[in-house]
């Protein structure tokens, strides 16, 4: 299994190959969320929606033998490519490696200039969200 | 296509056309939020600042008489671009929202009592909704609205029957900021004249599309915006009645407003300066006279049939591409050059930010227009809006891009 830091620098490879293509680094994102595998829509409750973000995101933690899975969604297609890529990076990992990050790949990738600041506000709601399931899965380990 | 004008020449008069977005072109269809500014507006802005700054009104010096001049220069161009029986009844203010706030809070507080009726359309943009919720709070009248219909229009005869003798006011947009659609105003105002109510036009989006006259209108109160009308930001116009403004409080208290000012109370200016307390906005107000005569030497029929056949070759273009995923909102048969729309499983700020992408610019989101949204069921629209300027071949280009977004999400 790749470290964490290995898919971040795999994000930020795959994204300069796009160099200044603003709309295909756009359709990429829209081509991640795409993969994602299906969210179980019992699991797309009020409880489980980022807050903060313009459009609706799901994410919900599976907890097994110290290692978290996320299974997420979202109502649009970008924003499903923004939580595919934390679902990408953060996926089967302990909580204290998710609290460890230092997602670097962010600032890389030019993630400001590509979603704007709006949605870049909802994108932080959908880390600090994965981060506070990864803390109280820890305190509960 | 309107042969009459050189649309290139008008395009070479607007720097900002000229800018490139994410290395493309950019092609500016925001314009029912802002319009571009020709050299002419640019260079009032400019020369006012290298020449002939100072402030108005109260000076013998050279300059300030000179600035004095060409601010009142504006109004009086005013007064002829909306036929204002003087240019006493054109009130400079900063846009439209303190247009609409100056009357419902000077006029509203003068007429309403317990039980009275303010009007409104459910389309209305937030400045003319707010003002009049916080002034119906305070005085006891009640708000009611003139519902909207699934095409966003509204219905005369469902209008009309609205208008019984509670109504003390009407204020309604003339031309929905967020579908485009225009109302029948002048029935309208006719009407509630009938019932001695008064009348309030939000002309924002009207005024750079075609030709205002209030005195054939007969509305009491009208505001306008600058910025909407090729000129500068941070200004608007109120006009209205004399014997209305003549009758009302002032609205904000200070400079210039007085007429004589004692210690313990005052006596106010006569009209216009009376709703115009403290120093205007004066640099905005000289080059907003370019932006009056940008438009007038045009002409409003140009403008409005230029626009015209560019909305209507959007609306063919956008049935021949059948982008099957978008779905029109506002579609009235009377309306100007402004759509809006959706992609379905796509929300309107990411159109927008993969529009922004190919160079496009467009309005995502409520408008200012939450009730109306509501009334759709949604959050929000795309909406693409189209000024003297704009052409085909950016329409061409646009709806290349739609395409291209609707296969991806095929």
């Amino acid at each position: 299994m790749k470290t964490i830091n290995e898919i971040q620098d795999e994000i930020v490879a795959d994204f300069s190959l796009f160099e200044d293509d603003m709309e295909s680094k756009l359709f990429y994102l829209m081509d991640l969320g795409k993969k994602l595998e299906p969210m179980d829509s019992a699991h797309q409750t009020p409880e489980f929606l980022i807050k903060g973000c313009m459009s609706k995101v799901w994410v919900y933690p599976i907890f097994v033998d110290g290692i978290l899975h996320f299974e997420v969604d979202s109502n649009t297609e970008i924003t499903k490519g923004l939580v595919a890529l934390l679902v990408k990076i953060w996926n089967n990992r302990t909580p204290s490696e998710i609290l460890n990050t230092d997602l670097y790949f962010i600032a890389q990738i030019g993630m400001g200039n590509m979603i704007g600041s709006q949605r870049s506000n909802g994108f932080a709601g959908m880390i600090q969200q994965m981060k506070l399931y990864a803390t109280a899965f820890q305190s509960h380990n | 296509m309107n042969q009459s004008i050189d649309i290139a020449s008008i395009r070479a008069q607007f720097p900002v056309l000229n800018e490139q977005v994410n290395g493309k072109p950019l092609v500016y269809f925001d314009n029912a939020a802002t319009t571009q500014k020709p050299h002419s507006v640019i260079n009032a802005l400019q020369s006012y600042y290298q020449h002939d700054n100072a402030n108005i009104h109260r000076s013998a010096h050279t300059l300030a008489a000179r600035a004095t001049e060409h601010f009142e220069a504006t109004r009086e161009m005013l007064k002829l671009f909306i036929n204002a029986k003087e240019s006493a009844e054109c009130i400079f203010t900063k846009g439209v929202t303190e247009s609409i706030n100056l009357v419902a809070a000077s006029y509203g507080k003068l007429v309403l009592k317990p039980g009275d009726e303010v009007l409104l359309t459910e389309m209305e943009h937030h400045s003319n909704l707010v003002p009049w919720q916080r002034i119906c709070a305070e005085t006891g009248a009640v708000l009611k609205f003139i519902p909207v219909e699934s095409d966003g229009s509204i219905h005369l005869e469902t209008a009309l029957a609205c208008i019984n003798s509670k109504v003390k006011i009407v204020s309604m947009v003339w031309v929905s900021n967020a579908l485009g659609t225009i109302n029948p105003i002048q029935t309208i105002i006719e009407t509630a004249h009938g019932i001695g109510a008064k009348v309030m036009i939000d002309a924002a989006q009207a005024a750079s599309h075609f030709k205002i006259d209030v005195q054939a209108l007969d509305c009491d109160f009208m505001a306008l915006s600058s910025h909407k009308l090729y000129g500068p930001t941070g200004l608007g116009v109120l006009y209205g009645k004399r014997e209305l403004l003549a009758a009302m409080p002032p609205y904000q208290s200070g400079g210039e407003m007085i007429k004589e000012v004692f210690l313990t109370h005052s006596t106010y200016n006569e009209l216009p300066y009376k709703f115009e307390a403290g120093t205007p906005n004066i640099a905005d107000v000289i080059a907003f006279k370019m932006a009056l005569k940008f438009v007038s030497d045009i002409g409003h029929d140009s403008i409005a049939s230029h626009e015209n056949s560019l909305y209507h070759y959007l609306l063919n273009a956008i049935n021949h591409a059948s982008l099957k995923q978008l779905k029109l909102i506002g579609t009235s048969s009377n309306k100007i050059a402004v759509q809006s729309f959706e992609i379905e499983s796509l929300h309107h700020f990411d159109v927008g930010l993969l529009l922004d992408a190919s160079g496009i610019a467009v309005r995502t989101g409520h408008h200012c227009t939450q009730p109306l949204m509501r009334k759709f069921g949604i959050d929000g629209t795309v909406r693409a809006s189209f000024a003297i300027y704009n052409t085909t071949d950016e329409i061409d280009y646009f709806i290349a891009a739609l395409q291209k977004i609707c296969h991806r999400i095929k």
